[in-house]
């Protein structure tokens, strides 16, 4: 569904990935795993457009998004829960959702697919009137989730959705990736948190300082040694 | 005595909020004051002017074509003089609006002469005396199109869709593209909207002081600055607010201090509120450079 071919982003002159192959195949869940500055987020921003290529392609569905004009990329089906959450603070959560459906016009199906996100997600029902900015750290990933989904995409990119988050949290969050992969969305996701990532996802890629040095089935990278020393501090 | 000032600063707080909206919202989305805005509002009421004298197309219809006109011209100059500079350092698209300012000042000056015109009668000019207060029709007019302006300004920035839209492009350019979301157009479109109003206010302007000249947007878009910065420049509540009690203030002045003190007022609220509270009565607290 996604493929990444020699894909080279640089901030100024610094590298920050450097000639990635990367595959995403549709119905699964691919990780990105890697530590703080590895080009994981960077990455992400270059599928969705927030950052330009220096060389390389993407292709999704055989379209090379690098030539593609961002806010088209969410047209075509890709939909991202930027690093951080993204969530809009001073619009309530109403409208944060209403704005992930904002490519939509099918009035119906999104009215339906909200009452969805609400039965996925029962804290923002809760609070669909609060400021988003008002919300936990949790709800607003929550929020930032749902919102991406709002957009029906094909491909769900997710940028460490564990961030600054509480254990618990954290589980629940990766139990409705889960879900929402078994439901048919296509996932890149991307994060430190190897662990929980490698819970969820089909196939894995580790980065270091902008380059594969590892990849490989999930059973394959939980049985690297270098994988279980580094990321998941098991000796 | 008092409560006429009061009607009169609330008149010309009307216009000064007009165009303040202008301001605001595009400091609310591109983080750059647009001093071209005040040239912007000067080029609206000469292209009404134009309409009605020598076109000789009835007022409303003059209006509204001033106001698309004013709105196309707001959308050239982003695309022209602010789009490519839009990732550099904030000094930069200031230094461009200085200079669309001076370019659309000596333009009109060139099509138009340097003279200060008059306004062709639009209507008929009564006067109604309610509770001792006098107001004439202009006045009448003024408050109900500026009203009006405001709250469709009001409901589309908070019920419609793009609204919506824009003011998520206000919080982020970045995270409202990924909501596919095509940023550029909400820009246009608040360039447009933020031009048709000081349009707007520089027609009804011209026919409240009978007269358009190509320099009027120097001393009128200064002064809607301080009304957009003392209401919190960023903020479309704020910059009506801000339009008031700048006019209000600057009609007390004229009358219980003298007459040629006008400006300074105005001026004087400026330095106050920057040194006291930058971020304007209703703005958020951040930290700015410009």
């Amino acid at each position: 569904m996604l493929k990444i071919e020699g894909l080279t982003v640089h901030y100024g002159v610094i590298p920050a990935i450097k000639d990635l192959n990367i595959e995403v195949p549709q119905g699964k869940v691919v990780c990105l795993i890697g530590t703080n500055g590895s080009g994981k987020t960077t990455t992400l921003k270059g599928v969705s457009g927030i950052v330009k290529a220096k060389a390389g392609r993407i292709l999704f569905e055989g379209k090379d998004l690098t030539k593609v004009d961002p806010h088209q990329i969410v047209h075509m089906g890709i939909s991202q829960v930027p690093e951080g959450r993204g969530v809009f603070p001073d619009l309530t959560v109403l409208e944060n959702l209403q704005l992930g459906a904002f490519i939509r016009k099918d009035k119906k199906a999104i009215k339906s697919d909200l009452e969805e996100i609400f039965s996925l997600f029962p804290r923002l029902e809760e609070r669909k009137n609060q400021l988003s900015g008002t919300l936990s750290g949790g709800e607003q990933q929550m929020l930032a989730m749902g919102r991406a989904l709002m957009a029906r995409p094909k491909l769900l990119l997710l940028d460490e959705p564990s961030m600054g988050l509480a254990p618990i949290i954290v589980q629940e969050i990766f139990k409705i990736v889960r879900r929402i992969n078994e439901e048919g969305t296509t996932v890149m996701l991307v994060e430190q948190n190897a662990k929980m990532a490698l819970s969820v996802a089909h196939y894995g890629y580790v980065l270091e300082t902008g380059e594969i040095v590892a990849q490989g089935t999930v059973n394959e990278l939980k049985n690297d040694d270098m994988i279980r020393k580094i990321y998941l501090g098991i000796h | 005595m008092l409560a006429q000032q009061i009607v009169n600063g609330l008149t010309i707080g009307m216009i000064y909020a007009l165009i303040a909206l202008g301001y605001t919202m595009v400091y609310g989305i591109l983080k750059i004051v647009n001093f071209a805005h005040g040239d912007i509002f000067m080029m609206g009421s000469f292209f009404g002017l134009i309409l009605i004298r020598n076109v000789g197309l009835p007022f409303v219809v003059a209006f509204a074509l001033a106001a698309v006109l004013t709105a196309l011209l707001g959308i050239l100059i982003e695309r022209l003089a602010y789009r490519r500079l839009r990732f550099s350092d904030r000094i930069v698209p200031l230094i461009s609006a200085m200079g669309v300012s001076i370019f659309l000042a000596n333009l009109a000056q060139k099509l138009w002469g340097s003279e200060v015109h008059t306004f062709p009668k639009v209507m008929e000019i009564k006067t109604y005396t309610i509770a001792g207060m006098t107001f004439s029709t202009v006045q009448l007019l003024i408050f109900g199109l500026s009203i009006i302006a405001m709250l469709g300004l009001h409901f589309f920035v908070n019920k419609t869709k793009i609204g919506t839209a824009m003011r998520a492009t206000s919080i982020s350019i970045t995270n409202a593209t990924l909501m596919g979301i095509n940023t550029n157009m909400i820009i246009m479109i608040t360039f447009a909207i933020g031009s048709a109003l000081a349009a707007a206010a520089g027609i009804l302007v011209s026919i409240y002081y009978d007269a358009v000249y190509p320099t009027m947007g120097y001393t009128a878009g200064l002064k809607a600055f301080t009304a957009a910065v003392l209401g919190g420049i960023g903020s479309i509540p704020g910059a009506v607010l801000g339009g008031l009690i700048l006019g209000v203030a600057e009609n007390l002045g004229i009358a219980y201090i003298a007459a040629k003190y006008q400006d300074i007022i105005a001026f004087c609220i400026l330095i106050l509120v920057l040194i006291i509270r930058p971020r304007g009565i209703l703005g958020k607290k951040e930290i700015n450079k410009v």
